[in-house]
């Protein structure tokens, strides 16, 4: 069996920037396995511009973000296998892989990185009724298949959907010539970012529908038309507002899903609100030198903020493969997210194992206007941030000091909540 | 008198702006909250500018498709000029980023550029 210190599951930007930064870090000995055939994961499909605005203060495209961290990767000769499947992870961190060069083989890892990044929702989990003909694409397939295969899946289009990537592909489709008819959101606001309304869907008079789904499916070999309608605040459709569309081509952009198979299997628990790992201060999971970082934790908006998370994740293992990580007083410090904040990463902290400064990256569940971010150490309120506006499609974030922490020898909960003005 | 309705792009805010115009001139912008939606406002109704991105062709690379921008935004109004003027052409591989795949774009005078490295085949 093969030895090494660090394992990365995904050579996408997370991957890439926690094997970056482990090297500059100090360790050698480190293997990124992907699956595709190059790095880069899904930035390569992703050649629209606005990426690493806050990273390298320039707004790049999705493959040239991922070139620059490519060529850090090269540069510092840190190993990498392409066209490799990780079937499995154990407890004691074995990782079964398999590729056509190698077959199946086995590597012991010391520390193991996951960043396997998200899959798109698909229609099977929408249950919309009608027929199953061909033409309902998730909106990343739409995507690869027009920007790396140069193929257009049809000329008449409807999305269902306004995140990111739906509203990115209402664009694109726009651009090489097919008619994108609608975009319908189930919920009352977009799940996508407000410069992607603007630039990808008023540029282009493509109209956004609030409150709309789809209803109906019609075709039998080939999609041929769609029924919107409206729904009522419970997300029911109301009887008498259903529209027909015709299209050829029904885009899905209706959530990410973290992508948790390999670590479900080697014992990772799980958030029921992230569908990632509950991870600590070091984005460790509860399996000792397991760390998880990017969208395979939680789903981000920017890239930036996952290269940055990715950065602190490869450190972090670092430490634990050098044995330099305090033993850990088992003080565990319960972050609680309350009043429409529906989660934080982390979970839960160890004041003496964390950096300086730490980065606590949450979403709230409902768009609210005029409000706080507030912070209690216990009943104690030690942050309030005047916010014009928070939305479920933005990411927010908090930051902590250590030193503040340890003004606090008794804390047992951090609560993040937001308040009304 | 002529008033435009916009979306300000800078903040998630997403302040609903009012531009009032008259002859070409801006007279006066409300509905922002900060001064940055005011200079996107100003710029959005006067000179309003994009990069575009897009795909092109290459020939014996590893790759099918190598993605290409403006190397500098365009004025908005030439984005489908852009795209036009990208229809029919092939990239040879190996394509380097910011290899210059179209000169002066539609009379815009800028460049479209590489975004991806495609190596020979």
């Amino acid at each position: 069996m093969k030895n090494y210190d660090i394992v990365i599951i995904g050579g996408g930007p997370a991957g890439l920037a926690a094997a970056v930064s482990a090297k500059q870090n100090g360790i050698d000995r480190i293997l990124i396995l992907e699956r595709d055939r190059e790095l880069g994961g899904i930035l390569n499909q992703c050649i629209h511009n606005g990426f690493g605005l806050h990273t390298f203060q320039e707004e790049l495209t999705g493959p040239e973000y991922a070139q620059r961290f490519i060529d850090q990767v090269l540069d510092l000769g840190i190993e990498y296998r392409l066209n490799t499947m990780v079937m499995d992870i154990s407890h004691e961190k074995v990782v079964t892989a398999m590729n056509r060069e190698e077959g199946l083989f086995e590597i012991q890892a010391k520390a193991v990185i996951l960043s396997m990044g998200c899959r798109e929702r698909s229609r099977g989990a929408l249950n919309i009724p009608g027929y199953r003909p061909a033409g309902i694409f998730s909106a990343g397939t739409a995507q690869r298949l027009v920007n790396m295969e140069g193929l257009m899946p049809g000329r008449e289009i409807v999305i269902l959907g306004s995140g990111d990537i739906g509203l990115i592909m209402a664009r694109r489709m726009t651009l090489e010539g097919a008619k994108v008819k609608v975009v319908a959101e189930l919920m009352p606001y977009s799940g996508g970012l407000k410069r992607n309304i603007v630039q990808c869907l008023d540029d282009y008079g493509i109209p956004l529908k609030l409150s709309h789904t789809v209803v109906d499916i019609k075709g039998k070999e080939r999609l041929e038309g769609v029924t919107l309608a409206e729904v009522d605040q419970n997300g029911t459709p109301v009887p008498g507002t259903e529209e027909e569309y015709s299209c050829d081509t029904l885009l899905l952009s209706v959530g990410l899903i973290p992508e948790n198979e390999l670590s479900r299997g080697m014992g990772v628990e799980m958030s029921k609100v992230t569908s990632g790992p509950i991870v600590n201060e070091s984005l460790e999971t509860n399996i000792e030198g397991v760390f998880a970082c990017g969208n395979v934790l939680h789903v981000h908006d920017l890239v930036d903020f996952v290269s940055e998370e990715a950065a602190a994740a490869g450190k972090n293992a670092v430490s634990y493969v050098k044995g330099e990580r305090s033993g850990g007083r088992g003080r565990k410090i319960l972050m609680n997210p309350s009043g429409g904040v529906r989660y934080t990463v982390p979970s839960f902290i160890d004041p003496s194992r964390m950096e300086d400064q730490l980065t606590v990256r949450f979403r709230v569940g409902a768009v609210m206007k005029n409000c706080y971010v507030s912070v209690y150490f216990d009943e104690e309120r030690v942050i309030r941030r005047r916010r014009q506006i928070v939305a479920p499609g933005e990411m927010e974030e908090i930051r902590l000091t250590k030193a503040q922490l340890f003004e606090y020898p008794d804390l047992k909960t951090i609560t993040v909540k937001i308040e009304e003005a | 008198m002529d008033i435009r309705q916009l979306t300000c792009i800078s903040c998630p805010m997403g302040c609903p702006i009012t531009v009032e115009m008259e002859d070409g001139q801006i007279i006066n912008v409300t509905g922002n909250t900060c001064k940055r939606g005011e200079v996107y406002a100003r710029k959005e109704v006067t000179s309003p500018t994009r990069i575009v991105t897009s795909t092109v062709k290459v020939k014996g690379g590893t790759a099918d498709m190598v993605s290409v921008k403006t190397k500098e935004d365009i004025p908005k109004d030439k984005i489908f000029d852009c795209i036009r003027a990208l229809k029919g052409i092939e990239a040879e591989a190996p394509v380097q980023i910011g290899d210059v795949i179209l000169k002066d774009a539609a009379g815009t005078g800028v460049d479209i550029v590489a975004t991806r490295n495609v190596e020979r085949a």
